[in-house]
């Protein structure tokens, strides 16, 4: 186990450092030239000049690479040019948003989708799956934006509840800070609810008819017992699956809900800075979010090596 | 009066029925045995007896165990079925929880049904089925199949069973651990003064362990008495067909072999384990310096246990896989496996052993069966499909079947058809990977029969894999016992399985069972 997980952490440093580079030479070595993108055609050669000492470009291109490896591992992650301040301060204001919001999102839509697919398998094939499966179908369907527009309209607009949008930050009010990403966290949870609920229903329906299950009441279980004993944990192998893509998705995917409820989040931030033309703000937001794409999917395997024993021996079997 | 008493029994499915009014009982200490092919309608009655049949399956007749009926309640059947009948499966790979130690789920058999007739505990079961305790600390996959179907029984004893019913339990197993197994349930049997209820379409395995059978056929009755006098005198047309068909007919005089066809010289194969780091323990060698020589004509057979390397051995020969060293010679030109040049590809082909997965289920026969002539590429549409019906004809089936798709077939139907598309190039070497033990006894005659026909019509060369020696004693010219790797020794199948020299052979010599009808088995 422990050198299952030191051959993925070594993995996921190397997915990071291919990242690092990919980003750091997709946006450096393109034809032209950095500080006149940034400031536009009209720019003067002094203003150009200045701006190339400023970021750097004089240096040769793997010394600035090193630099800025270097640099984010002591957490500088250079400073943004369109807001003077330093990239990294930025990012982590941003992220205090974007990550509540993604993990509220996250524990939603287990604590729906799970239990209702559940249910689902146990009443396969009547109404209350059927109604399920119709809603899980919707779900996928209909677009967040939509439906957190329908959310704000009777939450916060017809019953007044909860804020239609904005942020406080949590350090004024935590509360109300928690608020604010109630309707958001829902509107993002209900496509992943219902992915979620259609993939446990079908793990578990596909689990009811193993070998293993009929053996299981062969020593003395009923068909309910045996799938709760047996069959659940096996059928969380595919849900563990589907989770750890989701969590990925949230995080990097809550864009358009950040910007329905006027969400200070990490999207909007590469949203405006890409905008703005910020390359060093847009490289540095981009290494955050691939860390945490990474991140998660090296969780996802430990916690699939921790649930089946099949995948912590060296060779496959 | 009978432990076990069931009464005009009838299951059906929809509208199908797939047991009718069946009935028979078995008496206290009793080994009975049910024979019948595939669709028989045994597993089904093995099912209805422990309530485990299927959803959508409505069941008539009645069932009592000890004179009392099955009860109807769910939660109260289970806790019988827990505690009165053990079970034992056949596919020991997939019945038990890959996710939970082995001990664990034994030790849960044991606190579902453990009586208060004294201690029993995992390590106890564990040794009695012939297992460790250190066995109860694994997972499913860390034990061999064998091993597996071990545990199964460990944990149909848990419950202090009065009944044990075998459904096939050694059927997906080699020789020698299929020996070992029966000789184990007739042990614990008559130890533990236990009923047993065996399920297989084995007829010498029934022969060697049941004092009485009973001949299923489409879900019937066909004849049912003790063991011996149903095999020596089967009184059904059924019956005697069964009977017939699970002997082999011994050919008489051997067949003189061409020239050579096919030379393997030293071949090894070693697979690297734990991927890429450097420090990972020494190299598995999978097969071991093998050599032999195969003539036009002939019929060369390679037996051993599972996991011997036989398969290995016939992947390289087909240019499915690379030898790490050595080399092989077909028709004179050197090779080491997937180097095989197309030009000489369409001379072997290979026929596997399970005719249910090597057909792509979306493709018509048609296709899949014109699919090897993309090797000879200067024929001409009409040309391929003329090859095509030839071979289908060549196997006995009718054209019209291209058009069709493989689960419209029969499993002996398929085994045909990929007989028929290892065919299709006009190969001159064929290797045949256990072709028939997936197949029902009497289907396995009519494969063999078939097989050995067009061997006199093209003079095919067939290298046999196989476990089955009684099926090797009647196919082949020559055999090969493989053991870890190795060829341990050779020779012709009547000299080597009455005179066995090596350990190996002579294990799996002593492994197989009596002939049915010869005289009263003893295990």
């Amino acid at each position: 186990m422990i050198v299952f997980a030191l051959r993925r952490t070594l993995g996921f440093a190397a997915t990071l450092l291919l990242a690092a580079l990919a980003i750091f030479f997709l946006l450096d070595l393109l034809p032209g030239d950095p500080a006149q993108f940034i400031l536009g055609i009209s720019a003067t050669p002094e203003k150009l000049a200045v701006l190339r000492t400023q970021l750097g470009l004089d240096a040769p291109a793997h010394e600035r690479f090193v630099g800025w490896v270097w640099g984010m591992l002591q957490g500088d992650f250079g400073t943004s040019y369109t807001q003077q301040a330093p990239v990294a301060g930025l990012i982590w204001e941003r992220l205090a948003v974007t990550l509540p919001l993604a993990g509220l999102a996250m524990i939603l839509s287990v604590l729906v989708g799970l239990p209702l697919g559940i249910i689902a398998a146990r009443w396969r094939g009547k109404g209350v799956d059927t109604s399920i499966m119709v809603l899980a179908q919707m779900g996928v369907a209909v677009p967040s934006f939509w439906f957190g527009m329908l959310l704000t309209l009777l939450f916060a607009v017809a019953l007044r509840w909860l804020p239609p949008g904005g942020f406080t930050p949590w350090s004024e009010n935590p509360l109300l800070a928690l608020r604010g990403l109630v309707l958001p966290s829902i509107a993002l949870a209900l496509p992943q609810a219902s992915i979620l609920a259609r993939v446990m229903r079908t793990a578990l329906v596909d689990v009811r008819g193993q070998d293993f299950i009929r053996t299981a009441r062969a020593k003395g279980l009923t068909m309910g017992e045996a799938i709760w004993r047996h069959g659940v944990r096996n059928a969380l192998l595919p849900v563990l699956t589907i989770l750890g893509l989701q969590l990925a998705i949230l995080i990097t995917g809550t864009i358009i809900v950040e910007n329905v409820f006027y969400l200070p989040g990490l999207g909007r931030l590469i949203f405006t800075a890409i905008g703005e033309r910020d390359l060093v703000l847009v490289r540095g937001a981009t290494i955050i979010l691939v860390l945490a794409v990474t991140a998660t999917m090296l969780l996802t395997d430990i916690a699939y090596a921790l649930v089946d024993p099949r995948l912590r021996e060296r060779s496959p079997s | 009066m009978s432990l076990l008493e069931v009464r005009e029994l009838s299951v059906r499915f929809g509208g199908s029925e797939a047991v009718s009014d069946l009935s028979f009982a078995v008496g206290r200490g009793e080994r009975f045995g049910i024979v019948g092919e595939s669709g028989s309608g045994k597993t089904l009655t093995a099912l209805a007896i422990t309530g485990l049949l299927p959803e959508g399956a409505e069941v008539f007749g009645s069932i009592a165990l000890d004179g009392e009926p099955l009860p109807s309640d769910e939660r109260q059947m289970a806790r019988l079925r827990g505690k009165r009948i053990g079970l034992v499966f056949q596919e020991p790979m997939t019945a038990l929880n890959p996710l939970v130690r082995i001990g664990e789920q034994i030790e849960e058999a044991i606190s579902l049904n453990g009586g208060d007739e004294g201690p029993l505990d995992v390590s106890r079961l564990l040794q009695e089925v012939g297992l460790e305790p250190r066995h109860g600390r694994r997972y499913a996959h860390q034990l061999s199949g064998g091993q597996r179907q071990r545990v199964m029984i460990a944990m149909a004893l848990a419950g202090q069973p009065d009944l044990l019913i075998a459904d096939e339990p050694t059927s997906a197993l080699d020789l020698v651990t299929q020996r070992k197994i029966l000789d184990l349930i007739a042990e614990i049997c008559a130890r533990r003064g236990m009923t047993l209820l065996f399920i297989s379409h084995d007829l010498k395995a029934i022969a060697a362990l049941c004092t009485r059978v009973m001949v299923m056929q489409k879900g019937r009755l066909v004849e049912l008495g003790p063991t011996e006098r149903v095999f020596r005198a089967p009184e059904a047309e059924y019956t005697g067909k069964l009977v017939a068909a699970s002997r082999f007919d011994i050919p008489d005089g051997a067949r003189v072999p061409g020239p050579e066809l096919l030379k393997v010289e030293g071949v090894s194969r070693e697979f690297r384990q734990g991927g890429f780091l450097p420090w990972r323990g020494k190299p598995l060698r999978a097969v071991d310096e093998a050599s032999f020589s195969i003539g036009t004509g002939e019929c060369l057979a390679l037996v051993g246990p599972s996991g011997c390397g036989k398969t290995t051995l016939a992947k390289i020969v087909v240019g499915l896989d690379t030898a790490s060293s050595g080399g092989l010679q077909l028709e004179g030109t050197s090779y080491r496996g997937r180097d095989l040049p197309n030009a000489l590809r369409r001379d072997v082909s290979l026929v596997f052993q399970d005719p249910f997965g090597s057909f792509n289920p979306r493709m018509t026969l048609g296709r899949s069966l014109m699919e090897p002539l993309r090797l000879a590429s200067g024929l001409t549409i009409a040309e391929r499909l003329e090859r095509v019906r030839n071979a289908v004809r060549a196997v006995g089936l009718d054209t019209g079947m291209l058009e069709r798709y493989p689960h419209e077939f029969s499993g002996g139907q398929r085994q045909r058809l990929a007989i028929a598309r290892a065919l299709v190039t006009r190969p001159k070497l064929l290797v045949l990977d256990e072709p028939v033990s997936a197949l029902d006894v009497s289907v396995r005659g009519e494969v063999l029969a078939l097989l050995a026909r067009l061997r006199a019509e093209y003079g095919l060369t067939y290298l046999l894999i196989s476990h089955d020696l009684d099926m090797v004693r009647a196919m082949a010219d020559r055999v090969l016992v493989m053991e870890a790797g190795r060829i341990v020794e050779q020779g012709s199948p009547q000299e080597l399985f009455a005179h066995p020299k090596h350990r190996m052979t002579r294990e799996l010599v002593a492994a197989r069972l009596p002939e049915i009808g010869a005289s009263p088995a003893k295990i």
